[in-house]
């Protein structure tokens, strides 16, 4: 017997339903946090995400390492504060060991907000510290979700953060991906629907409840968002790499939207993680504000979404960069300094009359049909993949329905002659469109199904089963 | 002969059940072991190969054709050690300490596997001394190391330096990979070679292993 864990929201309709107001910059519930910044209230800021180059990190060359991030800030709030930056947030993505040990990740939790609230005390710099302890729940095989020591050090993790002065917490959650890994690989479009449509969402409510009391006992801190990145940007890379079709990873995204939802069904309310691309579809349902990242991320990973990305952010980033050296100087804060024009550019389109649509347009029409994963990310592709998802009941259906959603949007793509793909990758859309076809109307059959394939490799009760 | 043919079409299919239920048949019927791996299991995984590089098949195809081919090789495996065959060559894989990622892994083994080596799997967060005992206790020619993170990389060195401290480094060629990983960081720390993406690992263990013979 599946029990049901009840979520706390159920979006029954689109906060945002009209493409032509699904815009960069704006959002209907705009969030108020860290030290002055409103996110999604009519300007769009950089996220700036960091880290070390290749280094050990032990005790003795952890100096060190508190030395790079001090670099790290001094240099990237430097640079903001003389491009005249607006607002900025600081993105704190922990590495393993500092999750694995919470007082490394809280030391240089505080380091960073140290930095941010000298600039915004002298230079009147908005600004907002967004830390994203690793989730190290798979160290097990399979993993145990809800209780052991790794879970034990990432809830603490998550709680020294948010004392150490944390203004959003995030996590790219990897509930469900033990079975998405092998059902992706061989191409598995079932095991792929029960990773995400029955799994992940059971993790992501648990474990967004779990987040959501945390900010609770920690005022001023708020539940961000989470990221399908272990799912969906997996797919999307190997797909760049021809290991996948496209159009594979492209309803990979679509779907993927449905367990990152869940995180807002559980009280988050944004800024969504930056590399989950299926951010706009979290947008139009809830309202609440994304982050996103496309051209000026290419130093993290590839991406055919370079433009498109933009076009409905409320935040735009970086990724990830290593603090290395460059001509101009140091990696993070070169980056901050592109991600500043980005977004100056955005912000005085949107300043116009009707600039601001243009402009997303611009962005939209430049990428949109080269390739599938970006015709799934139009603002009317968002626009009807979040109302298949909206019109269905639970996790597991909304996850069929944003599935067929995607198919639909390429087939018509194809149909009109604007998407072009190989005989291979249509092979492939047939199969697709045939496996959603083929799947059972109840999740518990789907288990069943896939019991001898799959169940040894998750824990039942991780999932509350 | 029928059997090699149908079996050559079940691995190009990734139809495990058939090519299993082919190769009963043909031992069956007196096939020898050696004459369907020629005839049909070695051209059918050079010819998945082929439309792999072709771009004809995804990955999801190649792995199961890979498994397709270890169904038939289950039943081939104890003939041929009864028989005194030379089976193929062992590499030892796995994601080194500290690191979780493993999908990139995953696919190397599974290519590799693929392919007709006999693999073994480690995992990840592989401490150097898991690396060691393996190549002191499983005896392979070749041992394939993961990182995904900067901060995991120098595990890679610590790793080979193990191997060296335990006397077996020079029983076994090491190779590495992953995002952050490069040519020149292979140098540095003295691995054999290091490759960008799953089918080049596949041609560099081959290449390896060939100059070594």
């Amino acid at each position: 017997m599946i029990k049901t864990e009840p979520a706390i929201r159920k979006y029954s309709e689109l906060a945002i339903p009209n493409a032509d107001l699904l815009l960069y910059g704006v959002c209907p519930h705009p969030l108020h946090c860290g030290l002055g910044l409103t996110i999604g209230g009519g300007a769009v800021f950089p996220e700036v995400n960091f880290t070390l180059p290749p280094m050990n990190m032990t005790d003795e060359t952890w100096p060190e390492v508190v030395a790079h991030y001090e670099q790290m800030a001094e240099q990237i709030l430097r640079r903001a504060a003389s491009l005249a930056v607006p607002g900025i947030v600081l993105e704190f993505e922990l590495l393993p060991p500092m999750t694995e040990r919470p007082e490394w990740g809280a030391e240089l939790t505080a380091l960073l907000k140290r930095h941010l609230r000298a600039y915004y005390e002298k230079r009147h710099l908005a600004a907002a510290l967004r830390v994203t302890p690793t989730d190290i729940r798979d160290q097990l095989k399979p993993p145990l979700m809800r209780t052991g020591q790794p879970w034990e050090r990432l809830k603490r993790s998550l709680e020294l953060c948010a004392e150490a002065g944390a203004d959003i917490l995030s996590i790219e959650s990897i509930g469900g991906k033990e079975v998405h890994d092998q059902a992706l690989m061989f191409g598995d479009f079932r095991g792929i629907v029960f990773a995400l449509g029955v799994l992940a969402p059971r993790d992501m409510f648990w474990l967004w409840g779990e987040i959501g009391d945390i900010c609770g006992r920690h005022p001023g801190v708020v539940a961000g968002g989470d990221s399908a990145c272990g799912f969906a940007n997996t797919a999307m890379q190997l797909a760049h790499q021809k290991m996948l079709p496209e159009v594979l990873a492209a309803v990979v995204r679509a779907m993927s939207g449905v367990r990152s939802l869940a995180a807002f069904e559980r009280g988050a309310v944004g800024p969504s993680k930056d590399c989950a691309y299926e951010g706009p579809v979290i947008k139009a349902i809830t309202g609440y504000p994304i982050s996103m990242e496309g051209k000026s991320a290419s130093c993290a990973h590839f991406s055919p979404l370079g433009n498109i990305a933009a076009a409905m952010c409320d935040l735009w980033s970086n990724e990830s960069v290593q603090n290395v050296r460059l001509l101009s100087g140091n990696a993070p804060e070169v980056f901050t300094e592109l991600l500043a024009y980005d977004c100056r550019l955005m912000n005085t389109a949107a300043a116009t009359e009707g600039g601001a649509l243009r402009l997303r347009d611009w962005m939209t029409v430049s990428d949109e049909w080269m390739s599938p994963q970006a015709a799934v990310l139009s603002p009317a592709a968002t626009i009807k993949i979040a109302t298949a998802i909206v019109g269905a009941d639970t996790p597991y259906h909304q996850t069929i329905a944003a599935g067929r959603a995607a198919v639909e949007i390429l087939k018509d793509g194809i149909a009109q002659a604007k998407l072009h793909l190989s005989r291979k990758e249509q092979q492939w859309l047939t199969r697709i469109d045939e496996a959603l076809d083929g799947l059972p109307q109840d999740e518990a059959a789907l288990m069943r199904d896939l019991e001898a394939q799959y169940g040894s490799l998750y824990d039942k009760a991780s999932y509350g089963f | 002969m029928a059997q090699c043919k149908e079996l050559y079409e079940a691995i190009l299919d990734g139809d495990a059940k058939k090519a299993h239920a082919v190769t009963q048949a043909a031992i069956a019927a007196g096939t020898e072991p050696m004459t369907l791996i020629a005839e049909s299991m070695v051209p059918a995984m050079d010819e998945v190969g082929r439309l792999f590089e072709q771009e004809e098949y995804f990955v999801p195809e190649l792995l199961l054709a890979g498994r397709a081919m270890k169904s038939a090789m289950e039943l081939l495996r104890p003939l041929l050690v009864a028989s005194g065959q030379k089976m193929s060559a062992k590499v030892v894989i796995g994601t080194v300490k500290g690191d979780l990622h493993d999908i990139g892994k995953n696919i190397v083994a599974s290519m590799l596997e693929g392919s007709g080596f006999d693999v073994v799997d480690l995992g990840t967060d592989v401490a150097p001394e898991k690396f060691v005992a393996a190549v002191t206790e499983q005896e392979p020619q070749v041992v394939c190391m993961s990182a995904l993170l900067t901060v995991t990389m120098p595990a890679m060195k610590t790793t080979i330096d193990a191997l060296k401290s335990a006397g077996v480094r020079t029983r076994v060629k090491v190779l590495i990979g992953g995002a952050p990983v490069t040519l020149q960081y292979a140098k540095e720390i003295g691995a054999d070679g290091y490759s960008e993406n799953a089918g080049g690992a596949v041609d560099l263990v081959r290449g390896l292993l060939a100059e070594t013979k």
